[in-house]
């Protein structure tokens, strides 16, 4: 009698294709009839390019065109802030040693990740409100930055623990001061964690709606922001055809990340 | 990138020792000014008192939490008795995002584990796989979700193609939509960590069980569950905790009648009727139901290491 195999479960595969049906139908119906020639958002009416041409140059197009220039710099900007402090932070983490506060700066560090995102909304409002901060673009800097912090630091801290520390105590031993030791030496090695960090900093910035729809003072507004109020009034075909273009975006970025994550592991 | 945290407890190397605070600094400026302190803020804006068109008067009082708690009449002048309103739909966000994360566990455990047993080379893109969903917009998602929804929608198109129904049947702005949102916005954070437990699983633990006669669903009950119980747990409170203070999902796919914590929050800051130390108070009762969640969470974990 052959061995039953203990780790097959009936069933479990077929639950595990339901949920990458679940997962992906949504998005792939969505991207599929932002191709739609048709004006009635369900009729198919053949495959047509029109509603692309429409966010790039329709009635809606400068709109949409201020929104997305905001949304990308806010979260360039964002990204790169938080990765140079998730860097910092992770090198205090893994590379310096004991130090009074160092449980109390992780739980700050995943603050943002435990806070409930409307409960971080109403406080971030409250407070630029109260200290007379004019909510725009630098209030939603400002918030994104902070809820970023914790997603640059989970892979370039995870891609620190992995690098042993004696090619910087060899660049010591040759009299590298501690600044060069991690310019010339920890830098280069955690390319791969650093810009996993980065992107995936940059898709939680671009991705974020909730707070920054607290924060943006009126006028101002970024592409998830556009599309709520866009969708509020009825799904229209050109908010599938920006969705789509996004949703694109989101999955080259991850995928990017995934791959760089990869090559790293690789040559470790 | 399965979002669990990577534990800081061991000092680990110290090549660059004395400059750990001087590095830290700036996640204290920045978290601790813009995260922390506002946080502590709005507790206090919880204890004052509302001005009309939004905003505080300076002046401290318990009114927003009662009004929360107690009904004292339309003039405030009757016998107080309790409020349910607002209970209820506190309740129904618990009870909504209990049942999330109970259909999240019954499909996130098995792709979990057939994920995590599938051969190496091929775990990296399965798992990849369930990832992607969880870095797309989730405004984009639940608006993708509505389209499905509709009346009008694919789904409804679909059932009547295969002659199921005959009438569209009305899905959005009910209950079920709202569920069927949580579900689909947070089934990877309930995959992710239970994943990342399996992957640890002694598979030779099930070997034993399956030489002392046991079948696979007994040890699946009496030995990996246990085993595994950790990641379970966490990706329990991941789906939990989101859904809990959702507001895209029911404010998108619901309607007046499945307004949740999040959406009530919101209104109390967006809309007409704007009482700020009102929905500040609120925002606080969230937040303490989500610290107690997490701190339950850790007290257990830290027994159980021990």
């Amino acid at each position: 009698m052959a061995k039953t195999d203990i780790r097959r479960f009936a069933g479990f595969r077929a639950t595990t294709w339901l949920c990458l049906l679940v997962l992906y139908a949504p998005l792939v119906i969505v991207a599929i009839y932002s191709f739609n020639a048709s004006t009635s958002i369900t009729r198919w009416g053949g495959f047509s390019l029109k509603w692309y041409v429409d966010v790039f140059s329709g009635p809606e197009a400068p709109k949409f065109r201020a929104a997305a220039i905001n949304s990308f710099a806010i979260a360039i900007g964002a990204a790169t802030c938080a990765t140079i402090i998730a860097t910092a932070a992770a090198v205090a983490m893994n590379r310096a040693g004991r130090f009074r506060g160092k449980l109390a700066s992780l739980a700050l560090i995943n603050l943002p990740l435990m806070v409930p995102e409307i409960v971080t909304a109403v406080a971030s409002l409250i407070f630029f409100i109260t200290i007379g901060f004019k909510t725009g673009l630098l209030t939603i800097f400002v918030a994104h930055l902070v809820f970023c912090i914790p997603f640059a630091y989970l892979p370039i801290a995870a891609r620190m623990k992995s690098v042993p520390d004696m090619f910087e105590q060899a660049a010591m031993d040759l009299y590298a001061t501690p600044w060069e030791a991690f310019r010339l030496v920890l830098l280069p090695l955690m390319v791969p964690g650093i810009l996993s960090g980065f992107l995936l900093a940059f898709i939680i910035s671009l991705d974020d709606f909730l707070i920054t729809n607290f924060v943006k003072g009126a006028g101002i507004e970024t592409l998830p922001t556009a599309i709520f109020g866009s969708v509020k009034q009825g799904i229209k075909p050109n908010i599938m055809a920006i969705s789509t273009l996004l949703l694109g975006v989101s999955v080259v970025l991850v995928t990017l990340s995934w791959l760089i994550g990869r090559a790293g592991q690789n040559k470790k | 990138m399965a979002g669990v945290a990577p534990g800081g407890s061991g000092s680990g190397s110290d090549i660059y020792r004395g400059n750990g605070p001087r590095l830290m600094l700036p996640v204290w400026v920045f978290i601790g000014i813009f995260l922390l302190l506002p946080v502590i803020l709005m507790a206090v804006y919880s204890f004052l008192t509302k001005e009309f068109r939004g905003g505080v008067i300076w002046d401290f009082t318990l009114a927003a939490y009662d009004q929360f708690f107690l009904n004292r009449g339309l003039f405030g002048d009757e016998p107080a008795t309790i409020e349910w309103t607002y209970i209820g739909i506190f309740w129904r966000s618990i009870w909504q995002a209990g049942l999330a994360t109970v259909f999240c566990l019954l499909i996130g455990f098995p792709t979990a584990w057939y994920v995590a047993t599938r051969p190496a080379s091929t775990r990296s893109v399965w798992l990849f796989l369930i990832t992607i969903p969880y870095w797309v917009n989730l405004l984009i998602r639940t608006v993708s979700m509505k389209f499905l929804l509709r009346d009008t929608g694919p789904l409804n198109e679909f059932l009547m193609w295969t002659g199921l129904i005959s009438d569209p049947l009305s899905l959005i702005n009910t209950n079920f939509a709202v569920q069927v949102g949580l579900f689909y916005s947070y089934l990877p954070f309930m995959v992710l960590p239970i994943y990342a437990a399996v992957e640890r699983y002694d598979f030779s633990l099930s070997e034993a069980a399956a030489d002392l006669y046991c079948n696979n669903w007994t040890t699946l009950r009496l030995v990996i569950l246990p085993a595994v119980k950790p990641g379970i747990v966490a990706g329990c409170i991941l789906v939990f905790v989101p859904s809990l203070g959702a507001f895209l999902a029911p404010d998108l796919l619901g309607g007046a009648k499945t307004f949740m914590i999040g959406s009530l929050i919101e209104e109390q800051f967006k809309g007409a009727a704007g009482n700020w130390p009102f929905g500040a108070a609120a925002a606080m009762i969230l937040l303490t139901l989500v610290m107690v969640v997490l701190l339950i969470h850790a007290r257990v974990q830290v027994r159980e290491d021990r």
